[in-house]
């Protein structure tokens, strides 16, 4: 278990009458890839502005290693920034953008030229030493923002989308290169992004934010797999909901009514009663798509087909009008595997592979009100 | 962050920078005879001042010289920022820094040159060289308020009007002057402003036979206190006023 | 390429403004040069021996008096401009969008406002039996009446009237170009308040710095009639100068001369500025 390196508690921020933080708490452990992840609006990134020191919290503490660091200014917290536009200083030179943070820590010259000639090496920049930003491609200015931060060898890196100003290509580069260097400097490593599948691919854990609170906090796996809520369901990956119904109960698993099939399932982490509404969710990648004259699972339509390279993602309109998103790995030998659009067709899903979530309370309250009318 | 300090100082910078300007304006409806008390409200100096025949003709050559000076300078100006802007032509440089040096240079050293000149050529000094020296200095500062608002116009445009259709001068005709129109009256009222306020460069150029208005008002408040400058001050502090929001105005309203 | 018959328009425009430009600009400036090295005639103002005594008649101790006596106004102005604009166009970066519209209007209106008489207003406040002097002895600051007027600290308060808008407003400009994120990596990076001035805010406001002293010190020795309005026959600038020996003494060398020299501040400062902003790499490396 590895031990916990900067703690949140009960951290909130209000920007007017706006609640942007609310009594969030987060323990982020030592030597981790973390990520916050959430739409925009989510207070990632003024979480992260906590972190460093620009914004002060209304309420709550924040604490590195045990010191208590809510009052102190940014230049004496020991982690540092990489900023989304990287905010190099436009009148220095690459190497005097790197060696700013150890002149500031009065460090003798010969140790400023040895340790930033090392973290230019490590980025690979060693021959732009002399170049000034504006003479950089925008690939490179990131790693000197990254090199200007990693040099001062922090406990904590803040990460704010600094990817985001990077073209697909790049981006994909830039976020192997991070993975490296994390591993390399040991260094704990806290990302924001609104991009989903970048914080799935390099993250030890995510953070999914929304509202000002955690909505769930876990490996890319759990997160991805058993998603908390259906916020987090509807925001991480593409998601089919089905309606279910709680037929019966046993010790550890209930059976559930599902599109008109009976499933046994493992019992979720909710109280379920007989009877009960709940949300049956299922991935594109867990649903099959089968031949319309078999027997097997709900008739449908295709409606759309979107040649992905690897992998082929259908539209499947069912009969009472549900629509189910499928994503198919793609067999060329398969003679069976290319429908055409208004193609009949039947739709399954690999049985076991469902997650249930309950109702929330905003549906209850609509479903109820419905009820009454 | 404390607020208080910045606003404190930013309002007082502000009360020095206005404080002459509110005195020179209670002090023209002053009844007292010498300049420096208080004698009661009056509208005297004001009389005095549309009573001074050689003020009143001052005043027109001056408004008329501003006017003539302005419209010239917008035309040329206007021609040269859209020609600066579409095409490519050998000494484009060198022209960009004239107008640049001709804008930083002291008045002074502009103001003996066109002396220089006009007595070389043999030109009377009067409203002819008096022209040609405001037109001059108020150039490139049209050149710079319509490059300001080419620079910021999409490039996109022309293409689409020449791709449905509109010929080089259409185009020019349908689309870039309508997108310049207000740069053009923003330039035209800094040019008569500019024309309007000079001293410098007019107390060279100028000859006995057309007196504009800031020469008469500099042979007369370099010695002692005449009232009469407080009314026509007041006067043309309104008159720039009027200008200035009407410029304002057109800008604002055309950027939305 | 196309040819001069398919563009009438173009070459009519340039032929207009060069034709101007070097007409009205670099004909005249040339002739400045020329009569600079001629000799003084009462009669034609100008003939041929060519020489140098012009220049050294910049300085005759006279005149170089007169000269260092405007320069050091000039430069008391600009520092003056300086060390408020510098504060006072920050503070207004700061302030919200829709309200800096308006202070930077307000800060115009001055500036739309005809020259003379805004000197001449100063004229009201500052004299002997003022309004300045009135209000200290009124409250009793003071026994007697200062001497204001016509003091070497007149023509420098004039100047600094007259000229401040055109310091605070280039400052201004590279204020709100400043980026916040800027300041916030320096903190970030270890860096106090003041370190991030020095390291970070002045290299990069010097553009602004320099532009905004380029457009008050060269006004500041040029502005003749601030002296002549505020300052009396002793505190003169080089534009007095000038024009004396243009308009009075028709000495033409040596006024041409004395412009010349203003003309090469002026190319000394241009080139300063050109280098800060190369520096920040907003023009081309």
């Amino acid at each position: 278990m590895k031990k916990t390196l900067l703690s949140l508690r009960e951290l909130s921020k209000h920007f007017g009458d706006k609640t942007v933080l609310d009594a969030l708490n987060l323990d982020i452990l030592d030597g981790e890839f973390i990520t916050l992840l959430g739409p925009s609006g989510c207070g990632k990134t003024t979480l992260l502005r906590l972190i460093a020191g620009f914004e002060h919290p209304d309420a709550g503490t924040i604490t590195l290693d045990g010191t208590d660091l809510t009052q102190v200014p940014p230049e004496h917290r020991p982690l540092n920034t990489v900023f989304q536009h990287y905010a190099l200083f436009p009148h220095m030179s690459v190497f005097d953008n790197v060696a700013y943070g150890l002149k500031m820590e009065k460090r003798p010259k010969d140790e400023i030229r040895q340790r930033v000639d090392e973290v230019l090496a490590m980025v690979q920049l060693q021959d732009f030493a002399r170049r000034k930003p504006h003479q950089l491609s925008g690939g490179q200015q990131q790693r000197v923002a990254i090199a200007r931060a990693v040099v001062k060898r922090p406990r904590l890196l803040l990460l704010d989308e600094p990817l985001s100003a990077l073209d697909y290509k790049l981006r994909r580069t830039m976020q192997v290169e991070l993975k490296r260097l994390q591993r390399e400097l040991g260094i704990t490593f806290v990302f924001v992004t609104h991009d989903q599948e970048e914080a799935l691919s390099m993250s030890d854990r995510v953070v999914v934010l929304k509202g000002g609170l955690v909505q769930q906090l876990g490996t890319p796996r759990e997160v991805y797999e058993r998603p908390a809520n259906l916020f987090t369901a509807g925001f991480v990956g593409e998601t089919n909901l089905f309606p279910g119904r709680v037929l019966s109960q046993a010790d550890d698993s209930i059976s559930v009514d599902v599109l008109g099939f009976k499933r046994t399932l493992r019992r979720p982490g909710f109280k379920v009663q007989d009877g009960q509404p709940v949300h049956v969710l299922l991935r594109p990648e867990d649903i099959r798509v089968l031949d319309p004259d078999g027997d097997q699972g709900v008739a449908g339509k295709i409606v759309e087909r979107n040649y992905k390279g690897s992998t082929l993602d259908s539209v499947i309109q069912l009969e009472d009008g549900t629509e189910v998103l499928a994503s198919e790995f793609f067999d060329e030998d398969d003679p069976m595997f290319d429908y055409r659009l208004g193609e009949p067709v039947r739709v399954s899903w690999v049985d076991g592979w469902e997650w249930l979530l309950p109702e929330e309370a905003g549906e209850i309250a609509d479903r109820e009100l419905s009820a009454d009318a | 962050m404390k607020t208080w300090l910045p606003r404190t100082y930013l309002t007082l910078v502000y009360i020095l920078l206005y404080v002459p300007i509110v005195v020179l304006v209670v002090f023209s409806f002053n009844d007292a005879r010498t300049g420096y008390d208080w004698g009661g409200l009056s509208l005297r100096w004001y009389e005095a001042l549309f009573n001074n025949t050689a003020m009143v003709r001052a005043m027109w050559n001056s408004l008329w010289l501003a006017l003539s000076a302005a419209t010239v300078s917008t035309l040329i100006g206007a021609l040269t920022a859209l020609a600066l802007h579409r095409y490519r032509f050998r000494g484009k440089r060198v022209l960009n820094g004239m107008l640049f040096v001709v804008m930083m240079s002291p008045e002074i050293v502009l103001a003996i040159s066109l002396l220089a000149l006009f007595l070389l050529v043999g030109l009377q000094l009067g409203y002819v060289s008096l022209l040609l020296a405001h037109v001059t200095f108020c150039l490139p500062f049209v050149v710079i308020t319509v490059m300001a608002r080419l620079s910021g116009f999409d490039e996109s445009l022309p293409e689409a009007a020449r791709d449905l259709g509109a010929s080089d001068f259409i185009m020019t005709r349908t689309v870039l002057i309508p997108a310049i129109m207000p740069a053009l009256l923003a330039g035209w009222l800094l040019g008569f402003t500019l024309s309007l306020d000079d001293v410098v460069v007019s107390t060279f150029v100028s000859g006995p036979s057309y007196e504009i208005l800031p020469l008469r008002i500099y042979s007369m408040v370099r010695v002692g206190l005449k009232p009469e400058v407080n009314a026509l001050g007041t006067l043309l502090l309104v008159f720039s006023l009027v200008m200035l929001m009407l410029s304002q105005w057109i800008l604002i309203r055309s950027k939305r | 390429m196309h040819s001069i018959r398919q563009q009438p328009f173009k070459t009519a425009v340039l032929a207009l403004v060069w034709g101007w430009l070097l007409f009205l600009v670099l004909a005249p400036n040339l002739l400045v040069v020329g009569a600079s090295v001629m000799t003084r005639d009462p009669a034609t103002f100008l003939s041929l021996p060519l020489n140098l005594d012009a220049y050294r008649q910049l300085f005759d101790p006279l005149y170089l008096d007169v000269f260092l006596h405007s320069l050091y106004m000039a430069a008391m102005t600009t520092l003056i401009c300086l060390l408020i604009g510098y504060p006072f166009a920050w503070a207004l970066s700061k302030v919200a969008r829709q309200r800096q519209l308006l202070l930077i209007f307000l800060l115009i209106v001055p500036f739309w406002t005809n020259s003379l008489v805004r000197t001449y207003a100063l004229k009201l406040i500052l004299a002997t039996n003022g309004l300045l002097n009135k209000a200290l002895l009124s409250v009793g600051l003071i026994e007697e009446p200062l001497q204001m007027l016509y003091t070497e600290g007149a023509v420098i308060i004039g100047l600094v009237y007259l000229l401040l808008p055109f310091m605070i407003l280039p400052l201004y400009s590279v204020f709100d170009d400043l980026r916040q994120e800027l300041l916030l990596a320096s903190h970030d990076l270890g860096a106090g308040r003041l370190a991030t001035f020095v390291h970070v805010i002045v290299p990069l406001t010097l553009p602004g710095v320099l532009a905004g002293v380029m457009l008050v010190l060269l006004p500041a020795m040029g502005l003749f009639f601030v002296p002549d309005i505020l300052g009396g026959s002793r505190n003169l600038l080089v534009g007095n100068v000038i024009k004396n020996q243009f308009l009075d003494a028709r000495n033409w060398p040596f006024g041409a001369a004395a412009s010349i020299l203003l003309t090469l501040a002026m190319a000394l400062l241009m080139f300063a500025h050109k280098l800060s902003k190369r520096r920040l790499g907003e023009e081309g490396a």
